[in-house]
Order: structure tokens, then sequence, then C-alpha cells
């Protein structure tokens, strides 16, 4: 729940940080790259305390979850910017050239003509990030949410004497779901990438 | 300043800013006074020409002469530094505000460019579409044609380049020359007023320029379109061009007819060029 809301969070926050750092507009790359460095420069475990037990000092009470998934989201949206920036200028130059020339207008450019070719390029980093998103989630734990490891946790307290077993499985259930989400990336790379390499 | 030096080679046939414009054709480009520096280095020193509508012109020159910086303002990919260029009687690059003329905005810069189309050295196809798409695409997004529309026009003119049994086939499946001739395609289906060609061959494979090339005399024998023909192929120029311009230096140093640039050149510049030219 909290790695499906906190990734789509990611993922647009990713893109609308990404592509307003190459705005024209230098109050719009400056408030990005400021929002980019400060969610990149700390922790994630000190962006989601913050949430959860700074705000409600200044009068904002989130619930647990909603917590979590900001945090995440907006620590993986920060890094995923960098990946859709320089895949957006990995573009090559003529192919916004060509899209000038064909009077397509500057959203058009970027929709029609850049993205779908600087996604391809940001396929195999966002699944790694994703991976990593997931794997973060462990995290929520400490503002007590039950998350995999809480479970776990809960577990092993019940059940002392299996804590090897418990957290082993623990190990192979992330693995497991990291191993699954590396595969459905590589399988949409293949897909969009079909016949035209 | 620069403006003496190309009037003292201007071509009989090439009408000197009209004293009485209702008496003759309004040209379909006009750069006038046109520079363009990057950084320190200044490109180009003062460009003033005129295109008729449907005229061919062949823009010669050495490399690093500023021939491909010259169509690349025409298709609002740099702008120039002084001058203005005008297409088909309106400013391109600037707009009357108050009065004054300012900078042009996007929304300037989208309606002048339905006028101009451009086909690249390196094609610059997009990758990830078909043939098809590639040529439908601005027709459906721009011109706001339907699929029907826009793929009846964009299969009768890959049709006209001979590429209507590739529609399907990926750019990165061509060769050069059918991906010239494709991009040749995209940028004709906008019906464009005037077309640049900047060395449309000179990434082609020596066997492959031929085809390019018919598919351009095609089009030029068609008639109605101005073409600005940036290219090395001398005895293609000669062939098809009405009107040849040799730029050096930031400067049109030489224009006239084909006979008169290849037979006669009149300046050692151009003389000097012509002989390594054939020697090669
Ligand atoms: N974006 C740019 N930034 C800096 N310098 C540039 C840029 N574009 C072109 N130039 C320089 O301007 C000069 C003219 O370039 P241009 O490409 O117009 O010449 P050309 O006549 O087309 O040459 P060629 O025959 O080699 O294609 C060159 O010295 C080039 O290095
Ligand atoms: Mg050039």
């Amino acid at each position: 729940m909290v790695a499906f809301f906190s990734a789509v969070l990611a993922i647009a926050m990713s893109f609308a940080a990404g592509l307003s750092r190459l705005s024209k507009l230098w109050i719009v790359r400056t408030v990005t790259a400021v929002y980019v460095e400060i969610f990149r420069g700390t922790s994630l475990l000190v962006q989601l305390f913050w949430l959860y037990f700074a705000l409600p000092f200044i009068g904002i009470e989130l619930p647990k979850m909603l917590a979590a998934i900001l945090a995440i989201g907006f620590n993986f949206g920060a890094y995923g910017s960098e990946i859709v920036r320089s895949a957006v200028l990995a573009v090559p130059k003529g192919q916004w050239e060509a899209s000038v020339a064909l009077n397509m207008k500057p959203w058009q450019r970027m929709w029609n003509v850049i993205l779908p070719q600087a996604s391809l390029r940001m396929l195999p980093p966002f699944g790694n990030q994703l991976v990593e998103l997931i794997k973060s989630t462990s995290l929520v734990y400490f503002i007590t949410m039950a998350d995999l490891t809480y479970q776990a946790m809960v577990l092993r307290n019940n059940y002392i004497s299996w804590t090897t077993e418990i957290l082993v499985l623990l190990l192979l259930m992330y693995f497991v779901i990291a191993t699954l989400v590396s595969m459905a990336v590589r399988l949409l790379e293949r897909k969009w990438t079909a016949g035209r390499l | 300043m620069n403006a003496v030096v190309i009037d003292a080679f201007a071509g009989a046939e090439v009408p000197q800013p009209d004293p009485n414009p209702a008496a003759e054709v309004k040209p379909m480009v006009r750069y006038k006074g046109v520079t363009k520096s990057f950084g320190d280095l200044q490109v180009l020193k003062g460009i003033d020409l005129e295109m008729q509508p449907g005229e061919k012109v062949a823009v010669i020159g050495p490399s690093g002469s500023g021939k491909t910086t010259m169509g690349r303002m025409l298709m609002t990919l740099e702008e120039p530094t002084e001058g203005t260029i005008e297409v088909d009687g309106e400013l391109l690059w600037h707009m009357q505000e108050k009065g004054r003329l300012v900078r042009a905005n996007e929304k300037h810069l989208h309606r002048m460019r339905c006028s101009v189309g451009m086909v690249f050295q390196h094609f610059n196809l997009f990758p990830h579409m078909s043939v098809l798409r590639n040529v439908t695409e601005a027709p459906r997004k721009v011109l706001g044609l339907s699929k029907e529309e826009a793929e009846e026009r964009a299969v009768s003119m890959l049709g006209k380049v001979g590429l209507d049994d590739k529609l399907k086939m990926y750019p990165a499946n061509l060769s050069g020359g059918q991906k010239q001739r494709v991009a040749i395609a995209r940028a004709l289906v906008m019906r464009p007023k005037v077309m640049v060609f900047d060395e449309v061959t000179s990434a082609l494979d020596p066997e492959l320029v031929g085809e390019v090339l018919e598919v351009i005399r095609e089009i030029a024998e068609e008639g109605d379109m101005a073409m600005m023909l940036i290219t090395h192929e001398m005895d293609f120029a000669k062939e098809i061009a009405d009107r040849v311009i040799f730029g050096a230096d930031g400067l049109i140093v030489e224009q006239g007819t084909p006979e008169e640039i290849f037979d006669n050149p009149r300046s050692e510049r151009l003389q000097n060029f012509l002989q390594r030219f054939r020697s090669n």
C-alpha cells in the first residue's frame, strides 16, 4: 500500500520536478532545485520523522500512512527528477529541431517527441529506484506502521526462537518483490523498444 | 555596409526592394542586413537575399561560411543577431507592438512557421514512430487533420518518394537514402511555401545520393514551392537551381544564374572555390 502510493507520488514528482528544472523560467528552476537539494541532502528517515513527529508541533497532524507516503514519495521524487532531467537532455538536439521544423507547439514537442524517447532511457534507472523505494518502506516501521518489517518484528516477538527463519523470510520476501519489479521493468523495456532498434 | 558587396553582384533578374510594391510579386523570403554571432564569433556579417515564390536557390560555399546558419534562421532554429527576415511579406523574428519592432513570441513564430519547412543533414526522423506515423504526426497534431485525412496525405506523399511500401517500418530499419526520403515526405506533407534543404545528401553513402537527388529534382519540377538548397553537389545545383548563391566568410560574395556562377565566375574567391572542387 505505502509502496504503491508513494511510488505513484514519486513518479509524478519526478516528472514534475525533472521537467521544471528544464523550464525557461528561472524562478521555476530555482524552486525545484531547492526541493531536490533538500530532499536529496537529508535522509529519508529524518524526513519521515519530520513529517510525522515534527509537523504536529506547527499544527499539522498527518495520519501515519499519509506521512509515510509523502516522505517516501517526495524523497524518491527528488532522485527521480534527476533521472527525468538527464534522460530528457540525452535526447539528441536534432529531435527538438525536427519538431520545431514541423511546427509543433512546445508541449507537443515534449509530449509527442521528446518524452517517449526519454522514457526509454528512464526505464532502467527508474526500475532500480522502484526497488530501492520498496525496500525503503521498511523504514515506516519507525513510525510504528505495520509494514512487512513491522509484521516480522511482531512475529519475532511471539516466536523468539524462530528469529533467524523469520528474518530470512523477510529478506526473501523483499527479494521476491524486488525481482518481480525488475522483471516487469525489463519486460516493459523490451516491449517499448520492439522493432525500433 | 555589406549590402554594397552584394548589390554589386546581384543577378539581373533579382528585384531590388520594391520602389513600387504593387507592381511586382512579393518576395517569398527576404533577408535584410542579417548578421549572426555566436559569442565573439560573427558567422554571418550582413546577408541581403531575396527569394521569389517558387524560386530554387542553391547556396554553395566553403565549410564554415555560415550556410547552415542562414537556413536555420529561416526555420526559426537560430535567431538573427541583427537585421530582419521576412517570409511572405511578414517579419519572421519580429513583430509590431505599439508601433515598435519587438522580438517575436512563440505564437507569432508558430504562425510564421506554417510557411517554412526544413530537411536536415542527419534526417532527424522520430525513431519511436513508424514511417507512416513520422509523416502523419504533424498533420494530425499541428494541422488538426483527422487520422484518415492525414494518412491519405501521408501515403500519397510517401508514394511520391517511393516508400509507400514501408509504412510500418521503423526508421532504424531503413537505409540512409530511405530515411532521408521519409524526412522529405514528412516536411512536404505540411505544404510549406518555402523549404530549406541543408546538405541533405552529405550524410549518405555515395551510392544512395542519387535516389534522394532524384526525389528533390521531382519536387523542384512541380514548381510552386520555393527551395533553398544548401549543397556541395555542384552538378545538381547547376541543374535545378534558378539562381546560385556563393557565400564565404559570412557574406554573399557572388550570385547569379547557374551558368554565370559555374561557367563565368567573376570573383577570385569563387574561382578558387570551384577549382578546388573540381580537382577533388
Ligand atoms: N550553435 C553554435 N555555436 C557556436 N558556433 C556555431 C554554432 N553553430 C555554428 N557555429 C559556427 O558558425 C560557423 C558557421 O557554421 P555553419 O554550420 O553555418 O557553416 P556551413 O557553411 O554550413 O558549413 P558546412 O559546409 O561545414 O556545413 C562555424 O564556424 C561554426 O563552428
Ligand atoms: Mg552546414
